[in-house]
């Protein structure tokens, strides 16, 4: 074993840290706020739009995630250059990186996974309670902002630690679309360096802390938060 | 008003014919070009539907090998893992906590040297020739060693879902440690594990995608390759994910099917 390449390359695997967490980040807070509504159609209504958040949650849920980012970023992107005027707006210095692909597709996925959870959660919210609010004469607005969403949200949270720890284990996929988050930063090194276990090795050891990390922060939180009570 | 309608009548000096002729016309046009949109995926050269077919078929093997190989190991984990003494336990523990916080990705390229190199160090050391392995042989080793620590923990939480007084009733009767295990208890886990493992298989499948960052030949590199030849990357790619999706849905029917088949005898479930 031969380490002596890791001081030269140790700030690059820095920003790729950086990366991958802005990833991570971004991605869970554009999913999860998309999985809501997805979850809340398919209880309430109306019909079509609760077949569409089905089919959805089917086809993320059905085709590899590579494939999808795979679709957005080369098949979505190639769509957009030939759009007139697309080239003098504002978006396009956005459109023409990887990084927003790469957000775009692992939000979709999380919001497709997520999507079928906060389902089960909506519905699992105790009938009394939506009545009991409706009895006070909260508006329908106001049932889901105070009490449905809230009592839905409690219920999805030990969940939040697999899917943070699933769409980490995913980042890695955003290299095969140029963005260089850690893993991406690890093959840069084999191609110079020709080394093959080292970096493999460096790489997954940073995601077994990451992984860590994640698991004794959630568990920290969820001792903190108060527990449902069931009766 | 009649005759306002006349100008419509089908026949000379009527107008009506030629509109019809001209819906027809648009009609097969608009046929004719979706027809061209959708010639790259034709089946034979030089559409590339049969690509893809093959790569569908190359996925469906990788898949099943992995699976397979994937529950040898996890039926060998979870025992050991509930009758191992700690040497052992701990190995496992290690075994599955790291191949659960890994991405795949960096295990797939790990496994994938160390397998080779491993190989090749003992067959030069018996005096053979060094050989590649090839990719199905691979992905399947790789996916289904990764697989393997996913199905320890299913099995083992089927196991632990067998009511103990099950098998203290077969020991009680007078079956050996394995006739107990064997005629009451697989049978009795394989209802409790059949929703993982359900999960399991539709996890390989897209998993096996993978295999493409590495350079192995199935489905969604076979996909890359027309994409990329073709530069008509949006319909591949959604043409893959249909194929993919396909996959799915079906194995999903078929799960459902072995399930109930399990299930049968059982108390329904409120």
């Amino acid at each position: 074993m031969d380490w002596s390449w890791l001081p030269e390359y140790l700030p690059r695997f820095g920003e790729g840290l950086w990366l991958t967490i802005q990833l991570l980040f971004w991605s869970i807070l554009i999913g999860m706020s998309l999985a809501i509504p997805i979850g809340l159609v398919q209880v309430t209504g109306p019909r079509p739009l609760a077949w569409l958040a089905r089919g959805f949650t089917t086809v993320i849920r059905g085709t590899p995630l590579l494939i999808q980012l795979w679709l957005i970023y080369y098949g979505v992107g190639s769509l957009f250059p030939s759009m007139p005027g697309i080239r003098d707006s504002f978006l396009w210095p956005y459109l023409r990186e990887a990084f927003p692909y790469a957000v775009l597709a692992f939000s979709l996925s999380v919001a497709g996974y997520e999507g079928e959870i906060m389902r089960g959660a909506f519905r699992g919210v105790p009938k009394g309670e939506l009545e009991a609010a409706r009895a006070v004469g909260m508006t329908p607005f106001q049932v889901l902002r105070r009490v449905w969403l809230p009592r839905a949200l409690q219920n999805t949270f030990p969940t939040l630690t697999g899917e943070f720890i699933l769409t980490l284990k995913a980042t890695p996929l955003a290299a095969t679309i140029t963005v260089f988050e850690v893993y991406g930063i690890g093959s840069i090194v084999r191609q110079e360096t020709y080394k093959i276990y080292e970096p493999l090795l460096f790489v997954a050891a940073i995601y077994l802390c990451l992984t860590g990390v994640l698991v004794l922060g959630f568990r920290y939180l969820e001792n903190r938060i108060p527990k449902q009570t069931r009766s | 008003m009649e005759n306002a309608l006349d100008l419509l009548a089908l026949s000379p000096p009527g107008w009506g014919g030629n509109l019809l002729r001209g819906l027809w016309s648009t009609f097969q046009t608009t046929l004719h070009s979706m027809e061209n949109a959708l010639e790259p995926l034709a089946l034979s050269p030089p559409g590339w539907g049969g690509n893809l077919l093959r790569g569908l078929w190359s996925t469906f093997q990788i898949a099943a090998g992995a699976y397979a190989l994937g529950l040898t190991l996890g039926l060998f984990g979870a025992f050991g893992k509930i009758y191992g003494g700690p040497v052992l336990r701990g190995t496992l523990a290690v075994y599955t906590t790291v191949i659960r916080a890994v991405p795949e990705l960096v295990l797939i390229l790990l496994l994938y040297y160390l397998g080779t190199d491993l190989l090749n160090i003992a067959l030069t050391s018996m005096g053979f020739e060094r050989i590649d392995i090839s990719g199905l042989w691979a992905g399947i080793y790789v996916i289904g060693f990764v697989q393997g620590a996913y199905s320890t923990e299913v099995l083992r939480g089927a196991f632990q879902a067998v009511p103990f007084g099950q098998i203290e009733a077969a020991r009680a009767i007078g079956m050996s440690a394995f006739k107990a295990h064997w005629r009451i208890i697989l049978p009795a886990m394989v209802p409790f594990a059949i929703p993982g493992l359900a999960n399991l298989w539709l996890i390989a499948t897209k998993e096996t995608a993978l295999l493409a960052v590495v350079g192995f030949s199935e489905l969604a590199l076979e996909t890359k390759q027309a994409a990329g030849a073709t530069k008509s990357y949006f319909l591949f790619y959604c043409a893959a994910g249909a194929l993919y999706l396909l996959l799915s849905l079906v194995s999903t029917g078929v799960f459902s099917l072995v399930e109930r088949h399990f299930r049968r005898g059982q108390p329904q479930q409120s």
